[in-house]
């Protein structure tokens, strides 16, 4: 056999330390909870509203004259700070009741324009406040919806315990990537929300990917204890696991490292996501589908279940 | 026997391959510089004028790769981005008041590509530059003039047929009409229902009527809003000399505007916002249009111009403002010809009532006015606009005119729907707000496409190289699979009409690759699973490929689902993630389990094989 990460010759006790992972899991999930509840979330442009605009200084930028200019301009509240190099400048400006929303950003730059001559414009975004109220309750109406979507589909294709648990999986990982944003207050924005819906996507394919193998040796093997099939399910698909995990962690170091501040954010969390996404599919969702009570008979193939229907349990 | 590919399946590879492959093959080919001619309002452009844009950069020594004539546009390749701003100039100051002009990036697509459909990606407005408007129509606005304008018709009907009442007026949304005795308010709101069918009324204490508008109508006149404005940016955005703009609906009262390429937003705001307005005047028949040609304008009088270029003597008085136009609609008058029927307010009508009685018989013209911008800036930094009057109609006043009346006598029911769109577009229209922008300058759509192209390159490689280390031939296997599926994924992006690339659309073509080897781990893990438990090499990749497949689709599945679900409710942007991320779960399933099995096939199948390189 040629290269290969692990060699398993023995079925790996994985259930053994699923108290632990759940104590583990738990105080994630709380410290998250915690966290977003005092710290929040350092909400994007994209939600909160207000003008973000990214200038660009060929001769690099200082930071102390933006901020002079700015406050010279009437922007006295314009947060400044440099943007992926030293001489992109990214400035906020909230919303403000005295002045057209939408002429902010102009008039930041005429006022950086009249500093530097060869200041340049990259970008101007600008959001009003409803729009960012709205996306929000898009933005987690979107969460809600493909958790029951998915819990729908895994219900019919497996059982309602694997559904639930490839479900209480997602909002784990969700859960507890959101914690991180929380904790460390990194900007939540749009791209940030798709690459939690990508986590969700990542940890659900593993998820499947465990619970198939389960359902198979629950029919297979002879042994109906669940935890031992569990166990042997978990430490036959770890190798393609881990494997899988590498791949995506080597595409998404590429993105974070090569694809710019734009796409920080995304990357950031998909990375997180994938960690949790892999931990979550091993420990979380078996456990919870273990903890329900799954055992051979429940999934064994539909035509057996009807047979069995009417007959006293042995 | 075992791992044989049937014949269809070559096929089917080879068709699949070549077919995503062939439309892929644009995105290589680069872009040219270019400015686009296209037609006016009452131009069309021809290959005459081709050859005059031919002519002039000729004469003017100007270096350009080529001007061709195709798909009712003039297309003029240049070399660079300087000489593309210099020819736009130019021939905007030759061409501009008949035609578009418009600054374009056109593909350099070779022409056998071209005929056969190909043509690159669209680029999202991040990669490209550009401005993204979302605006949003005041409903409430609109909602309160419809009812000023039924306020008005109201007591206008109402004292026509004699039924007294004490006052009418506005509460919010509805219409009170108040009554001195109950006889009167039956008999009125007998008339009224029988000629409002729209409108429901009903009767309150104090012999107070109040009619409000049915649901059907007030969606009609938040539908009539938000059209109406569309209709007034379309015209303005040709102003802007943008050559692929976007202009649509979004939701139930908002508008999105897409600007690629336009760097001055501030001037691109000034004229969205620029204000439209027209009026009724009476044609000057004592002077002489001929004497007003060379200069002797009667007094009272000035000289405009009709649309075709026809000169019209006007009086300057007007008879009418366009404020108190309420609706335009065309439609055919009995003989079946085009008409455009028009609705004034109360005010409005009993003025046009008086002026038309003095003037039976005399052309009455509509004056379409317009402040379209310069390029100069005033004082305070504002473009200057200049006001733009144009003759958009003349027709002979046959009766005193009411508070609706009709414009018969038009051409082609498409100059009755124009003319009606216009006189719309100079009645009183909700106002539309600004409430997000997004605006990208040139510069860093390059750099973000460059960043976006290094991340697919550096994880492609990464994968490739763990890849063939880790699986060795099965490893080459995967990668011609992982490769195959990134020119799939560019060429079905590119056949798609409305697929849009953005960054985090390259985004997902990254995540794309890195999750789509997933199948192929699948399956190799499971090959060399069966082949632990004592399975012959061609039984194993047999059996590796069956059993692995069911997880493969229920793992594919359920990301597809978060995809559209991220599609749905997403925007810009994110929906370019979404698209990406779906069309790579598509075609990576294709490509790590059909594509593969037929390498594999062709390596293994039907061999004596000993041992697997896996």
């Amino acid at each position: 056999m040629a290269f290969q990460i692990l060699k398993l010759d023995e079925t790996v006790n994985f259930m053994k330390l699923r108290i632990p992972a759940m104590v583990f899991s738990t105080i994630l999930i709380f410290g998250s909870i915690a966290s977003l509840a005092v710290n929040q979330l350092n909400w994007g442009l994209d939600f909160t509203g207000g003008t973000v605009i990214q200038v660009s200084y060929p001769d690099g930028a200082n930071l102390e004259l933006v901020r002079d200019e700015l406050t010279a301009a009437d922007f006295p509240d314009a947060v400044v700070q440099n943007f992926g190099s030293s001489q992109e400048v990214l400035i906020r400006v909230a919303p403000r009741d005295d002045l057209q929303a939408e002429i902010i950003g102009d008039m930041v730059m005429a006022a950086l324009r009249e500093g530097t001559a060869n200041v340049e414009m990259q970008r101007i975004e600008f959001v009003g406040p409803n729009v960012g109220e709205e996306l929000t309750e898009q933005g987690g109406l979107a969460m809600l919806v493909a958790l029951i979507c998915i819990l729908i589909y895994v219900a019919m294709r497996f059982e309602y315990r694997f559904a639930l648990g490839s479900v209480g999986a997602l909002a784990h990982d969700v859960i507890i990537t959101l914690g991180l944003f929380s904790v460390l207050q990194l900007e939540f924005d749009l791209t940030v929300l798709a690459a939690l819906l990508a986590v969700i996507g990542y940890s659900l394919n593993d998820t499947i990917v465990v619970s198939d193998r389960i359902r198979e040796n629950f029919r297979k093997v002879r042994k109906s204890d669940p935890e031992e099939i569990i166990n042997i399910s978990l430490t036959q698909t770890l190798n393609r696991t881990i494997v899988t995990s590498l791949t995506t962690i080597l595409v998404l170091l590429a993105l974070f490292f090569k694809g710019g501040a734009l796409i920080h954010g995304f990357a950031t969390a998909l990375l997180f996501g994938v960690f949790i996404g892999t931990y979550s599919s091993v420990y979380i969702a078996s456990s919870v589908a273990l903890f329900l009570g799954v055992s051979k008979e429940d999934l064994m193939p539909p035509e057996v279940e009807k047979e069995g229907e009417d007959l006293e349990p042995l | 026997m075992l791992n044989q590919t049937p014949i269809w399946k070559y096929i089917l590879v080879i068709f699949m391959l070549g077919l995503c492959g062939l439309y892929a093959l644009p995105n290589l080919y680069g872009e040219d510089h270019a400015v686009q001619i296209s037609s006016g309002r009452d131009t069309t452009v021809s290959q005459s004028l081709a050859d005059d844009v031919k002519q002039s950069l000729d004469q003017a020594n100007i270096n350009y790769k080529n001007v061709e004539f195709e798909d009712e546009r003039i297309l003029v390749r240049l070399p660079d981005s300087d000489t593309q701003l210099v020819v736009r100039e130019k021939l905007d100051d030759k061409l501009g008041d008949d035609y578009f002009v418009a600054m374009n990036l056109a593909p350099d697509t070779p022409d056998w590509l071209d005929e056969l459909g190909g043509t690159p990606m669209k680029l999202g407005l991040d990669l490209r530059g550009g401005v993204h408007f979302l605006m949003e129509v005041d409903m409430n606005s609109a909602i309160d003039t419809s009812v000023g304008g039924i306020v008005d018709e109201f007591r206008d009907r109402l004292r026509e047929e004699k039924l007294r009442y004490r006052t009418v007026r506005q509460a919010g949304q509805a219409v009170d009409i108040i009554f001195r005795d109950a006889e009167v308010l039956d008999s009125a709101q007998f008339f009224l229902r029988n000629n409002y069918p729209d409108m429901s009324f009903d009767e309150r204490d104090d012999l107070t009527l109040r009619a409000t508008f049915s649901e059907q109508r007030l969606a009609e006149i938040r539908d009539y809003a938000v059209k109406q404005n569309i209709t007034i940016i379309r015209n303005r955005v040709n102003q802007l000399g943008v050559a692929e703009p976007l202009v649509q609906k979004q939701g139930q009262d908002r508008i999105v505007v897409q600007l690629p390429g336009i760097q001055d937003t501030a001037k691109a705001k000034e004229i969205l916002n620029a204000t439209a307005t027209l009026n009724f005047r009476l044609v000057d028949q004592d002077g002489d249009v001929r004497d007003a040609l060379s200069g002797r304008i009667p007094a009272g009088s000035e000289l405009l111009y009709s649309r075709d270029g026809q000169p019209v003597l006007l009086k300057k008085q007007i008879m009418l403002e366009g404020s108190h136009i309420i609706d335009a609609s065309n439609s055919l008058d009995e003989n079946g010809f085009p008409q455009v029927n028009i609705n004034l307010d109360g005010k409005g009508g009993s003025k046009m009532s008086n002026v038309s009685k003095e003037n039976v018989g005399k052309p009455m013209a509509t004056v379409f006015i317009e402040y379209k911008a310069t390029d100069e800036r005033g004082p305070d930094g504002k473009l200057i606009f200049e006001k733009k009057e144009e003759v958009i109609n003349v027709a002979t006043i046959q009766t005193q005119l009411g508070s609706s009346f009709r414009i018969t006598g038009i051409d082609s029911a498409g100059e009755a729907r124009d003319l009606a769109l216009l006189l719309r577009a100079g009645a009183l229209i909700a106002p539309i707000q600004i409430v997000e922008e997004r605006t990208v300058g040139p510069s860093l759509g390059k750099e973000n496409i460059e960043l976006g192209m290094q991340a697919i390159t550096y994880g492609l490689i990464a994968v490739l190289l763990f890849m063939l280390v880790y699986y060795r031939v099965f490893g080459i296997v995967a990668n011609v699979a992982l490769i195959a599926n990134v020119v799939m994924i560019v060429g079905v992006m590119s056949m798609i009409p409305g697929a849009t690339l953005t960054l985090p659309g390259m985004a997902g073509i990254v995540l794309t690759v890195g999750m789509a080897v997933d199948a192929n781990v699948l399956i190799f893990e499971r090959i060399r699973e069966e082949i632990r438990d004592g399975r012959s090499p061609q039984q194993a990749i047999h059996f590796g490929y069956d059993n692995a497949f069911s997880t493969i689709l229920d793992a594919n599945i359920t990301t597809f689902i978060a995809g559209m679900i991220l599609f749905a409710v997403g925007t810009g942007p994110i929906k370019g993630f979404s698209i990406t991320l779906m069309i790579g779960i598509v075609t990576s399933m294709f490509t790590a389990i059909i594509v593969t099995r037929v390498l594999v096939n062709l390596i293994w199948g039907g061999k004596r094989v000993k041992k697997l390189a896996i």
